[in-house]
């Protein structure tokens, strides 16, 4: 009887015409996400009269790759390409090797001092010295123009720390028990127990943190000076934006002429191609990643 | 009847009992330290890190209260008691400030805050499972991007030159083209825009956790009682997600004075400026390019002040309403 009940309420015109309408909703919601970066990928292969004449298109009468031999042939972008990649690789390993190991003793609960450090760390979620103090500590220890200024002020994420204290609490004691009887040390359990049960949390948070570095503005633009040690996203910037001075930049990149439009198309498209790469491969990770956070907290 | 299922019959997912750690006899602490040497280790680099990129910056704090000279260092320069806040205060900035930092805030809250909910709550109720999957995959993606591209983009498709939408309004109307990123009435719009674009999609994943952990019991039940689509939806989901939702408004509210400094600066330009300055951009402003580092770090801290006291506020709030809160 429940059982009839339920199929009969599914199939009310009611509930069947939400259904519809729900489904194209969302899919134009996704659409509607999507469009805007196809079309500069689009643009990014179209002629510079293509842009200026078609008012939209996901496909290029004629596909053109001038733009981007022309951005791969300037000095100052290669430079900020490189530079780019590197900070994210040493950036991204810096943070994880310093969460993990942190988050670790954190996940001890009989951790004599545990419940002090945990509150220092959760008070940073709250207050911080702001901008101009930590600007004045990185230029207090040198590190302006340096390229470990992109890294160190951001070495630990509180809030990532926190949950892989909570994953790391989640393991099952019983095998840190078992190595520890076999003569393992606290380091030696770390290291060869619970790394490699930590894989899921490791891909996960190397994501967030080499997309969080890849992606940063706001440190270059604080501490990076010397054009020459620019950042994708700064060049990105001066490119792009629309109260550049446009001509300075120009000058900046070394140039003869060039489609001024397509550029931007294409440089929109390298600075965001590595994370879309990357996205499929880790997204089944970051699902449960963050969940792991959000449930328990 | 489903009307039995009130609210509070609902656990949180998030429940979860904790075992009492098993009691220890006390021992020296010298022991313990020993024993535990190699945890400690294990946290002295993150300590350190707290130490000189965190705590360091709050004892810096104090220039806010002096007149920093550079040469002279933290110790050496002047006390000024609180006279850049008095600066701050009565100064012809303040009130701009205040406006656009508080409009944007409510924006924000009125906009922004219950999309996620809204999209989680129509993927939640979605019967077929790959178009769910599929649009998840796609609306979790502007998150990704920098702010910069998302600036970009909006200079692509909204600049008088050759946006598309420019192009298209013109086109519709008949009207002379407008250039959306120069005018400063369409400021905010934009700014809401972009952060609908950008963050809807990733909000949403914690929506979902807490309607994914919604027992199923409760729905069959509902259903043998004769409760129709609306009625599960109305008396089980939303109550459901309901402490989710006070946890992210507590969280929201801390953060009412913090604008984006990234998102807002790439976006002001000198046309807009006038409805764009907000107080984190103001900061970098006064503070980095020209060097009042005291009054800068004066506005900082006054900002962060009014952060931490609606984060407090706002919890005991949501505790006096009857809801768990977040601490």
């Amino acid at each position: 009887m429940a059982r009839k009940q339920t199929v009969r309420y599914y199939d009310s015109p009611g509930s069947r015409a939400f259904d519809i309408a729900n489904v194209l909703l969302l899919t134009g919601l996704a659409v509607v996400t999507v469009l805007p970066l196809l079309y500069v990928l689009a643009g990014s292969f179209a002629s510079e009269s293509e842009i200026s004449s078609r008012p939209f298109f996901l496909w290029p009468q004629k596909f053109v790759i001038s733009t981007y031999q022309y951005i791969f042939s300037t000095d100052t972008f290669v430079r900020a390409l490189l530079t780019t990649i590197c900070v994210t690789a040493v950036g991204t390993v810096v943070q994880l090797l310093l969460t993990l190991t942190m988050a670790y003793p954190l996940a001890k609960r009989y951790l004599p001092g545990r419940a002090l450090v945990l509150n220092l760390v959760i008070f940073t979620l709250v207050f911080s010295g702001g901008m101009i103090p930590t600007y004045l500590v990185v230029r207090d220890l040198g590190l302006l123009d340096n390229y470990l200024a992109l890294i160190l002020p951001l070495a630990i994420n509180p809030f990532y720390l926190i949950v892989v204290k909570s994953f790391f609490q989640e393991l099952p004691e019983a095998l840190e028990e078992a190595a520890r009887i076999d003569g393992c040390n606290e380091l030696k359990v770390f290291w060869w127990i619970v790394l490699p049960l930590s894989k899921p949390i490791i891909a996960t948070f190397s994501l967030f943190y080499a997309v969080a570095i890849w992606n940063d503005y706001m440190s270059p633009l604080l501490y990076i000076d010397d054009s020459k040690k620019w950042t994708l996203q700064m060049i990105v910037r001066q490119l792009t934006a629309a109260n550049a001075d446009s001509a300075n930049v120009l000058q900046q990149l070394e140039t003869v002429s060039f489609p001024e439009q397509g550029l931007k198309f294409a440089v929109v498209v390298v600075a965001t191609l590595p994370i879309l790469l990357f996205y499929p491969f880790l997204q089944k990770h970051f699902a449960k990643g963050v969940l792991i956070g959000s449930v328990k907290e | 009847m489903a009307t039995d299922l009130a609210p509070n019959q609902v656990v949180p997912p998030a429940a979860e009992v904790k075992q009492a750690p098993p009691r220890k006899p006390r021992r020296p602490l010298g022991r313990e330290l020993l024993r535990y040497r190699w945890l400690y280790v294990m946290l002295l680099p993150g300590l350190a890190y707290f130490a000189l990129f965190k705590y360091l910056p709050m004892y810096g704090l104090t220039i806010a209260f002096k007149d920093y000279v550079p040469f002279l260092g933290y110790s050496g320069s002047q006390w000024v008691g609180l006279e850049h806040f008095r600066e701050l205060f009565t100064g012809p900035d303040f009130g701009r400030l205040m406006f656009n930092t508080l409009l944007l805030a409510l924006l924000t809250i009125v906009f922004v805050f219950p999309a996620p909910i809204v999209v989680a709550l129509m993927l939640n109720e979605l019967r077929m499972k790959v178009v769910k999957r599929s649009v998840q995959s796609l609306i979790y993606i502007p998150h990704f991007l920098s702010w910069t591209i998302v600036a970009s983009l909006t200079y692509l498709l909204f600049s008088v030159d050759f946006g598309v939408i420019a192009g298209w309004v013109h086109s519709l109307t008949g009207g002379p083209k407008v250039d959306y990123v120069a005018q400063a009435g369409w400021f905010r719009p934009l700014i809401v825009l972009q952060l609908l674009w950008k963050q809807t999609g990733w909000g949403t994943i914690i929506y979902l956790a807490a309607l994914a952990g919604v027992d199923s019991q409760l729905y069959e039940a509902a259903r043998v009682d004769g409760a129709g689509r609306w009625r599960q939806f109305w008396h089980i989901t939303l109550p459901a997600i309901q402490p989710t939702i006070v946890v992210m408004a507590i969280l929201t509210s801390g953060h009412l004075m913090d604008s984006g400094f990234e998102q807002i600066w790439l976006m002001t330009t000198s046309l807009n400026r006038d409805v764009a300055d907000v107080f984190d951009t103001f900061v970098y402003y006064v503070g980095i390019t020209q060097g009042s580092f005291s009054y800068a770090t004066a506005v900082g801290l006054f900002k962060g002040v009014i952060g931490v006291v609606l984060i407090f506020g706002s919890n005991r709030l949501a505790k006096r309403l009857g809801q768990r809160g977040l601490f």
